[in-house]
Protein backbone atom coordinates (compact mmCIF):
# COMPACT_ATOMS: atom_id res chain seq x y z
CA UNK A 1 0.00 0.00 0.00
CA UNK A 2 1.87 2.98 -1.25
CA UNK A 3 -0.52 5.56 0.16
CA UNK A 4 -1.16 8.85 -1.52
CA UNK A 5 0.28 11.40 -3.93
CA UNK A 6 -0.33 15.06 -4.49
CA UNK A 7 -2.67 16.11 -7.29
CA UNK A 8 -2.62 19.68 -8.53
CA UNK A 9 -5.04 21.02 -11.10
CA UNK A 10 -4.37 24.56 -12.31
CA UNK A 11 -5.90 26.78 -14.98
CA UNK A 12 -4.51 30.13 -16.17
CA UNK A 13 -6.70 31.95 -13.69
CA UNK A 14 -6.77 29.72 -10.63
CA UNK A 15 -5.47 26.72 -8.77
CA UNK A 16 -8.48 24.42 -8.65
CA UNK A 17 -7.21 21.38 -6.78
CA UNK A 18 -4.24 20.73 -4.53
CA UNK A 19 -4.92 17.58 -2.54
CA UNK A 20 -3.51 14.28 -1.42
CA UNK A 21 -5.23 11.58 -3.44
CA UNK A 22 -5.02 7.79 -3.64
CA UNK A 23 -5.81 7.53 -7.32
CA UNK A 24 -6.75 9.64 -10.32
CA UNK A 25 -8.19 9.03 -13.74
CA UNK A 26 -7.54 11.56 -16.46
CA UNK A 27 -8.86 12.01 -20.01
CA UNK A 28 -5.65 11.56 -22.02
CA UNK A 29 -5.55 12.48 -25.69
CA UNK A 30 -5.29 8.76 -26.49
CA UNK A 31 -7.91 7.63 -23.99
CA UNK A 32 -8.51 7.74 -20.26
CA UNK A 33 -5.61 6.73 -18.07
CA UNK A 34 -5.56 5.82 -14.40
CA UNK A 35 -2.76 6.96 -12.10
CA UNK A 36 -1.87 5.23 -8.85
CA UNK A 37 0.87 6.23 -6.40
CA UNK A 38 4.45 5.66 -7.64
CA UNK A 39 3.48 5.82 -11.27
CA UNK A 40 6.43 6.21 -13.66
CA UNK A 41 7.05 9.77 -14.92
CA UNK A 42 4.67 10.44 -17.77
CA UNK A 43 3.65 13.30 -19.97
CA UNK A 44 0.50 13.55 -21.99
CA UNK A 45 -1.81 15.96 -23.62
CA UNK A 46 -5.32 15.88 -22.19
CA UNK A 47 -8.53 15.86 -24.16
CA UNK A 48 -11.69 17.55 -22.90
CA UNK A 49 -13.25 15.20 -20.37
CA UNK A 50 -13.78 14.36 -16.74
CA UNK A 51 -10.92 14.00 -14.31
CA UNK A 52 -11.86 11.86 -11.30
CA UNK A 53 -9.80 11.31 -8.18
CA UNK A 54 -10.19 9.81 -4.73
CA UNK A 55 -9.35 11.73 -1.60
CA UNK A 56 -9.76 10.75 2.02
CA UNK A 57 -13.17 12.38 1.76
CA UNK A 58 -14.35 10.25 -1.16
CA UNK A 59 -14.51 10.41 -4.93
CA UNK A 60 -14.39 13.82 -6.61
CA UNK A 61 -14.28 15.06 -10.14
CA UNK A 62 -13.57 18.12 -12.21
CA UNK A 63 -14.25 18.82 -15.85
CA UNK A 64 -11.19 19.77 -17.87
CA UNK A 65 -11.36 21.38 -21.29
CA UNK A 66 -8.07 19.98 -22.52
CA UNK A 67 -4.54 20.64 -21.32
CA UNK A 68 -1.53 18.65 -20.21
CA UNK A 69 -0.71 16.23 -17.44
CA UNK A 70 2.69 15.58 -15.98
CA UNK A 71 3.22 12.64 -13.65
CA UNK A 72 6.30 13.17 -11.50
CA UNK A 73 7.74 11.14 -8.63
CA UNK A 74 6.53 13.92 -6.33
CA UNK A 75 2.97 14.08 -7.63
CA UNK A 76 0.69 14.74 -10.54
CA UNK A 77 0.21 18.11 -12.17
CA UNK A 78 -2.65 18.88 -14.46
CA UNK A 79 -2.45 22.09 -16.44
CA UNK A 80 -5.87 22.62 -17.91
CA UNK A 81 -6.82 25.33 -20.36
CA UNK A 82 -10.21 25.39 -18.64
CA UNK A 83 -11.43 23.44 -15.63
CA UNK A 84 -14.54 23.54 -13.50
CA UNK A 85 -16.13 21.77 -10.59
CA UNK A 86 -19.23 19.92 -11.79
CA UNK A 87 -21.48 22.08 -9.63
CA UNK A 88 -20.20 25.21 -11.40
CA UNK A 89 -21.39 24.06 -14.77
CA UNK A 90 -24.26 25.91 -16.32
CA UNK A 91 -26.06 22.96 -17.93
CA UNK A 92 -28.26 25.11 -20.13
CA UNK A 93 -25.30 27.05 -21.45
CA UNK A 94 -23.30 23.88 -22.06
CA UNK A 95 -26.20 22.29 -23.92
CA UNK A 96 -26.66 25.40 -26.01
CA UNK A 97 -22.94 25.43 -26.82
CA UNK A 98 -23.07 21.78 -27.82
CA UNK A 99 -26.05 22.43 -30.02
CA UNK A 100 -24.36 25.37 -31.69
CA UNK A 101 -21.14 23.47 -32.27
CA UNK A 102 -22.95 20.49 -33.80
CA UNK A 103 -24.97 22.70 -36.09
CA UNK A 104 -21.80 24.42 -37.26
CA UNK A 105 -20.21 21.08 -37.99
CA UNK A 106 -23.16 20.06 -40.13
CA UNK A 107 -23.19 23.30 -42.06
CA UNK A 108 -19.38 23.29 -42.18
CA UNK A 109 -18.64 25.36 -45.27
CA UNK A 110 -16.36 28.23 -44.38
CA UNK A 111 -16.35 27.31 -40.67
CA UNK A 112 -13.19 26.52 -38.83
CA UNK A 113 -13.68 22.76 -38.47
CA UNK A 114 -11.01 21.97 -35.85
CA UNK A 115 -12.27 24.80 -33.71
CA UNK A 116 -15.90 23.68 -33.93
CA UNK A 117 -14.84 20.11 -33.18
CA UNK A 118 -12.93 21.21 -30.10
CA UNK A 119 -15.88 23.30 -28.95
CA UNK A 120 -18.23 20.36 -29.39
CA UNK A 121 -15.86 18.14 -27.45
CA UNK A 122 -15.65 20.60 -24.58
CA UNK A 123 -19.40 21.10 -24.46
CA UNK A 124 -19.99 17.33 -24.50
CA UNK A 125 -17.65 16.88 -21.52
CA UNK A 126 -19.47 19.56 -19.59
CA UNK A 127 -22.90 18.13 -20.32
CA UNK A 128 -21.75 14.63 -19.39
CA UNK A 129 -20.27 15.83 -16.12
CA UNK A 130 -23.35 17.81 -15.21
CA UNK A 131 -25.55 14.82 -15.98
CA UNK A 132 -23.36 12.43 -14.02
CA UNK A 133 -22.84 14.48 -10.90
CA UNK A 134 -26.07 16.42 -10.77
CA UNK A 135 -26.30 19.88 -9.42
CA UNK B 1 -0.63 90.38 2.08
CA UNK B 2 -3.43 88.02 1.03
CA UNK B 3 -6.77 88.79 2.58
CA UNK B 4 -8.88 86.45 4.69
CA UNK B 5 -11.06 85.66 1.71
CA UNK B 6 -8.05 84.52 -0.31
CA UNK B 7 -7.08 82.13 2.45
CA UNK B 8 -10.60 80.70 2.68
CA UNK B 9 -10.66 80.15 -1.06
CA UNK B 10 -7.32 78.36 -0.98
CA UNK B 11 -8.46 76.08 1.84
CA UNK B 12 -11.64 75.22 0.03
CA UNK B 13 -9.78 74.38 -3.16
CA UNK B 14 -7.32 72.14 -1.37
CA UNK B 15 -10.19 70.41 0.40
CA UNK B 16 -11.86 69.69 -2.90
CA UNK B 17 -8.69 68.20 -4.27
CA UNK B 18 -8.32 66.13 -1.15
CA UNK B 19 -11.78 64.70 -1.58
CA UNK B 20 -10.89 63.56 -5.06
CA UNK B 21 -7.62 61.98 -4.00
CA UNK B 22 -9.35 60.25 -1.11
CA UNK B 23 -12.01 58.85 -3.41
CA UNK B 24 -9.40 57.67 -5.91
CA UNK B 25 -7.51 55.98 -3.12
CA UNK B 26 -10.63 54.13 -2.03
CA UNK B 27 -11.47 53.02 -5.56
CA UNK B 28 -7.93 51.80 -6.12
CA UNK B 29 -7.99 49.90 -2.85
CA UNK B 30 -11.11 48.04 -3.95
CA UNK B 31 -9.72 47.30 -7.39
CA UNK B 32 -6.39 46.32 -5.91
CA UNK B 33 -7.96 43.57 -3.86
CA UNK B 34 -9.50 41.95 -6.92
CA UNK B 35 -6.37 42.39 -9.02
CA UNK B 36 -4.23 40.96 -6.25
CA UNK B 37 -6.39 37.86 -6.00
CA UNK B 38 -6.23 37.42 -9.75
CA UNK B 39 -2.45 37.58 -9.89
CA UNK B 40 -1.99 35.25 -6.95
CA UNK B 41 -4.36 32.76 -8.58
CA UNK B 42 -2.53 32.96 -11.90
CA UNK B 43 0.97 32.38 -10.57
CA UNK B 44 0.77 28.61 -9.91
CA UNK B 45 -0.25 27.79 -13.48
CA UNK B 46 2.50 29.97 -14.95
CA UNK B 47 5.13 28.44 -12.69
CA UNK B 48 4.00 24.89 -13.30
CA UNK B 49 3.85 25.42 -17.04
CA UNK B 50 7.37 26.86 -17.04
CA UNK B 51 8.67 23.87 -15.11
CA UNK B 52 6.86 21.36 -17.26
CA UNK B 53 8.20 23.01 -20.38
CA UNK B 54 11.72 22.96 -18.98
CA UNK B 55 11.41 19.27 -18.08
CA UNK B 56 10.17 18.24 -21.51
CA UNK B 57 12.66 20.38 -23.38
CA UNK B 58 15.56 18.99 -21.37
CA UNK B 59 14.39 15.42 -21.67
CA UNK B 60 13.98 15.78 -25.42
CA UNK B 61 16.91 18.11 -26.08
CA UNK B 62 18.72 15.63 -28.34
CA UNK B 63 15.96 15.21 -30.86
CA UNK B 64 16.22 17.01 -34.19
CA UNK B 65 12.48 17.47 -34.42
CA UNK B 66 12.61 19.48 -31.19
CA UNK B 67 15.41 21.70 -32.47
CA UNK B 68 13.25 22.51 -35.47
CA UNK B 69 10.50 24.06 -33.35
CA UNK B 70 10.37 27.72 -34.32
CA UNK B 71 9.67 29.12 -30.86
CA UNK B 72 12.76 27.45 -29.37
CA UNK B 73 15.25 28.41 -32.05
CA UNK B 74 18.00 30.72 -30.92
CA UNK B 75 19.02 33.17 -33.62
CA UNK B 76 22.75 33.61 -34.06
CA UNK B 77 22.62 37.38 -34.13
CA UNK B 78 19.75 39.41 -32.79
CA UNK B 79 19.13 42.40 -35.03
CA UNK B 80 15.48 43.14 -34.56
CA UNK B 81 13.47 42.62 -31.41
CA UNK B 82 10.07 43.42 -29.99
CA UNK B 83 9.62 44.97 -26.58
CA UNK B 84 6.20 44.44 -25.08
CA UNK B 85 5.74 47.34 -22.67
CA UNK B 86 2.93 46.94 -20.17
CA UNK B 87 1.89 50.27 -18.69
CA UNK B 88 -1.33 51.84 -17.45
CA UNK B 89 -3.95 53.63 -19.51
CA UNK B 90 -4.17 56.41 -16.99
CA UNK B 91 -1.78 58.46 -14.93
CA UNK B 92 -1.85 59.60 -11.31
CA UNK B 93 -0.22 56.40 -10.17
CA UNK B 94 3.04 57.75 -8.78
CA UNK B 95 6.14 56.44 -10.48
CA UNK B 96 4.31 53.47 -11.99
CA UNK B 97 4.34 54.49 -15.64
CA UNK B 98 7.65 56.29 -15.77
CA UNK B 99 9.20 53.34 -13.98
CA UNK B 100 8.29 50.83 -16.66
CA UNK B 101 8.86 53.22 -19.55
CA UNK B 102 12.30 54.33 -18.43
CA UNK B 103 13.28 50.81 -17.49
CA UNK B 104 12.31 49.49 -20.89
CA UNK B 105 14.13 52.32 -22.63
CA UNK B 106 17.28 51.76 -20.59
CA UNK B 107 17.20 48.04 -21.34
CA UNK B 108 16.81 48.72 -25.06
CA UNK B 109 19.73 51.15 -25.08
CA UNK B 110 21.93 48.58 -23.41
CA UNK B 111 21.35 46.06 -26.22
CA UNK B 112 23.82 47.43 -28.71
CA UNK B 113 23.06 46.84 -32.37
CA UNK B 114 19.48 45.72 -31.82
CA UNK B 115 16.60 47.62 -33.38
CA UNK B 116 13.54 47.51 -31.17
CA UNK B 117 9.90 47.81 -31.97
CA UNK B 118 7.39 48.59 -29.27
CA UNK B 119 4.29 46.47 -28.78
CA UNK B 120 2.49 48.58 -26.28
CA UNK B 121 -0.14 47.43 -23.81
CA UNK B 122 -1.46 50.53 -22.10
CA UNK B 123 -1.78 54.09 -23.31
CA UNK B 124 0.95 55.67 -21.24
CA UNK B 125 3.66 53.46 -22.68
CA UNK B 126 2.54 54.17 -26.21
CA UNK B 127 2.54 57.92 -25.60
CA UNK B 128 5.99 57.82 -24.05
CA UNK B 129 7.63 55.88 -26.87
CA UNK B 130 5.79 57.72 -29.59
CA UNK B 131 7.16 61.01 -28.29
CA UNK B 132 10.64 59.51 -28.45
CA UNK B 133 10.13 58.34 -32.02
CA UNK B 134 10.35 54.62 -31.42
CA UNK B 135 8.65 52.47 -33.99
CA UNK B 136 5.45 51.06 -32.56
CA UNK B 137 4.21 47.79 -34.02
CA UNK B 138 1.10 47.50 -31.94
CA UNK B 139 -1.01 49.47 -29.51
CA UNK B 140 -3.45 47.80 -27.11
CA UNK B 141 -5.56 49.61 -24.58
CA UNK B 142 -8.13 48.97 -21.90
CA UNK B 143 -6.47 45.75 -20.72
CA UNK B 144 -6.04 46.75 -17.12
CA UNK B 145 -9.65 47.63 -16.39
CA UNK B 146 -10.66 44.00 -16.53
CA UNK B 147 -7.98 41.80 -18.08
CA UNK B 148 -9.39 39.32 -20.60
CA UNK B 149 -7.34 36.25 -21.45
CA UNK B 150 -8.36 36.25 -25.12
CA UNK B 151 -7.04 39.82 -25.61
CA UNK B 152 -3.67 38.92 -24.18
CA UNK B 153 -3.59 35.67 -26.15
CA UNK B 154 -4.06 37.68 -29.35
CA UNK B 155 -0.97 39.76 -28.56
CA UNK B 156 0.94 36.57 -27.77
CA UNK B 157 -0.13 35.01 -31.05
CA UNK B 158 0.99 38.09 -32.93
CA UNK B 159 4.50 38.23 -31.49
CA UNK B 160 4.90 34.43 -31.73
CA UNK B 161 3.92 34.51 -35.35
CA UNK B 162 6.33 37.35 -36.11
CA UNK B 163 9.11 35.49 -34.35
CA UNK B 164 8.38 32.23 -36.14
CA UNK B 165 8.31 34.04 -39.48
CA UNK B 166 11.76 35.46 -38.78
CA UNK B 167 10.61 39.09 -38.78
CA UNK B 168 12.09 39.56 -35.33
CA UNK B 169 14.85 37.71 -33.50
CA UNK B 170 13.73 38.15 -29.91
CA UNK B 171 10.76 39.26 -27.84
CA UNK B 172 10.99 40.86 -24.42
CA UNK B 173 8.38 42.05 -21.97
CA UNK B 174 8.72 44.95 -19.51
CA UNK B 175 6.25 45.25 -16.64
CA UNK B 176 5.94 46.11 -12.98
CA UNK B 177 5.98 42.98 -10.88
CA UNK B 178 3.62 43.01 -7.92
CA UNK B 179 5.76 42.33 -4.84
CA UNK B 180 3.48 43.84 -2.24
CA UNK B 181 1.23 46.85 -1.88
CA UNK B 182 4.24 49.00 -1.04
CA UNK B 183 6.72 47.61 -3.55
CA UNK B 184 6.44 46.97 -7.25
CA UNK B 185 9.58 46.02 -9.09
CA UNK B 186 10.41 46.56 -12.73
CA UNK B 187 10.97 43.34 -14.63
CA UNK B 188 12.36 42.95 -18.12
CA UNK B 189 12.12 39.35 -19.26
CA UNK B 190 12.85 37.46 -22.42
CA UNK B 191 9.77 35.76 -23.83
CA UNK B 192 11.10 34.47 -27.14
CA UNK B 193 13.09 32.42 -27.82
CA UNK B 194 11.56 30.64 -24.84
CA UNK B 195 14.17 30.63 -22.08
CA UNK B 196 14.53 27.22 -20.47
CA UNK B 197 15.30 26.91 -16.80
CA UNK B 198 18.64 25.23 -16.17
CA UNK B 199 18.55 22.13 -14.06
CA UNK B 200 20.86 19.17 -13.76
CA UNK B 201 18.36 16.38 -13.29
CA UNK B 202 16.47 15.14 -16.28
CA UNK B 203 13.56 12.78 -15.83
CA UNK B 204 12.96 9.99 -18.28
CA UNK B 205 9.34 10.31 -19.27
CA UNK B 206 6.89 7.99 -20.84
CA UNK B 207 5.46 10.06 -23.67
CA UNK B 208 1.90 9.50 -24.70
CA UNK B 209 2.63 11.79 -27.62
CA UNK B 210 6.05 12.48 -29.16
CA UNK B 211 7.96 15.20 -27.30
CA UNK B 212 7.94 17.55 -30.26
CA UNK B 213 4.16 17.31 -30.52
CA UNK B 214 3.81 18.13 -26.84
CA UNK B 215 6.24 21.02 -27.12
CA UNK B 216 4.53 22.36 -30.20
CA UNK B 217 1.32 22.75 -28.20
CA UNK B 218 2.99 23.83 -24.95
CA UNK B 219 5.17 26.60 -26.36
CA UNK B 220 2.49 28.93 -27.74
CA UNK B 221 0.54 28.44 -24.56
CA UNK B 222 3.61 29.34 -22.54
CA UNK B 223 4.01 32.64 -24.38
CA UNK B 224 0.33 33.43 -23.75
CA UNK B 225 0.54 32.60 -20.09
CA UNK B 226 3.75 34.60 -19.57
CA UNK B 227 2.12 37.68 -21.06
CA UNK B 228 -1.12 37.01 -19.19
CA UNK B 229 0.70 36.82 -15.88
CA UNK B 230 2.66 39.97 -16.73
CA UNK B 231 -0.55 41.84 -17.48
CA UNK B 232 -2.09 40.71 -14.18
CA UNK B 233 1.07 41.63 -12.26
CA UNK B 234 1.04 45.03 -13.91
CA UNK B 235 -2.65 45.58 -13.16
CA UNK B 236 -2.20 44.78 -9.49
CA UNK B 237 0.90 46.99 -9.37
CA UNK B 238 -0.96 49.84 -11.04
CA UNK B 239 -3.71 49.87 -8.44
CA UNK B 240 -1.23 49.49 -5.61
CA UNK B 241 0.90 52.35 -6.95
CA UNK B 242 -2.14 54.57 -7.42
CA UNK B 243 -3.41 53.81 -3.96
CA UNK B 244 -0.07 54.70 -2.40
CA UNK B 245 0.24 57.85 -4.48
CA UNK B 246 -3.28 59.00 -3.64
CA UNK B 247 -2.73 58.28 0.02
CA UNK B 248 0.37 60.47 -0.02
CA UNK B 249 -1.55 63.18 -1.88
CA UNK B 250 -4.39 63.13 0.67
CA UNK B 251 -1.93 63.42 3.52
CA UNK B 252 -0.10 66.24 1.81
CA UNK B 253 -3.41 68.06 1.32
CA UNK B 254 -4.08 67.80 5.07
CA UNK B 255 -0.70 69.36 5.75
CA UNK B 256 -1.35 72.20 3.34
CA UNK B 257 -4.74 72.88 4.93
CA UNK B 258 -3.17 72.98 8.37
CA UNK B 259 -0.46 75.39 7.28
CA UNK B 260 -2.80 77.74 5.45
CA UNK B 261 -5.25 77.73 8.36
CA UNK B 262 -2.45 78.78 10.68
CA UNK B 263 -1.46 81.62 8.36
CA UNK B 264 -5.06 82.69 8.05
CA UNK B 265 -5.49 82.85 11.82
CA UNK B 266 -2.30 84.86 12.18
CA UNK B 267 -3.51 87.40 9.60
CA UNK B 268 -6.90 87.63 11.30
CA UNK B 269 -5.29 88.14 14.69
CA UNK B 270 -3.04 90.86 13.24
CA UNK B 271 -6.00 92.76 11.86
CA UNK B 272 -7.89 92.50 15.16
CA UNK B 273 -4.85 93.79 17.03
CA UNK B 274 -4.55 96.68 14.60
CA UNK B 275 -8.18 97.63 15.06
CA UNK B 276 -7.85 97.59 18.84
CA UNK B 277 -4.81 99.86 18.61
CA UNK B 278 -6.78 102.22 16.41
CA UNK B 279 -9.67 102.31 18.85
CA UNK B 280 -7.40 102.80 21.86
CA UNK B 281 -5.35 105.52 20.22
CA UNK B 282 -8.49 107.24 18.95
CA UNK B 283 -9.94 107.23 22.48
CA UNK B 284 -6.77 108.60 24.02
CA UNK B 285 -6.63 111.41 21.43
CA UNK B 286 -10.04 112.60 22.66
CA UNK B 287 -8.84 113.03 26.23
Amino acid sequence: MAGTFELEVATPDRLLVREQVTDAEAPGRNGYLGILPDHAPLLTELAPGILTYTTAGGKRSVVVGGGWMEVLPTGVRVLATVAENPNEIDLKRAEAALDRAERRLKESGEMDIPRALAAAERARARVAAAAQFGR
Amino acid sequence: MPSLIDFRRRIRSVKNTQQITKAMKMVSAAKLRRAQEAVLAARPFANMLGQMLGNVARAAAGSDAVKELPLLQQRESVKKAVMVVISADRGLAGAFNSNVNRGAQKFMQEQAGVTFEIESIGKKGRDYFRRRAFSISGDHQNFSRKPVYADVAAVAAKVSQRYAAGEVDAVYVAYNEFKSVMTQRLQVEQVLPVPLAESADTTEYIYEQPAEVLLASLLPRYVEVELWRSVLESTASEHAARMTAMDAASRNASEVIERVTLQMNRVRQASITREIIEVVSGASALK
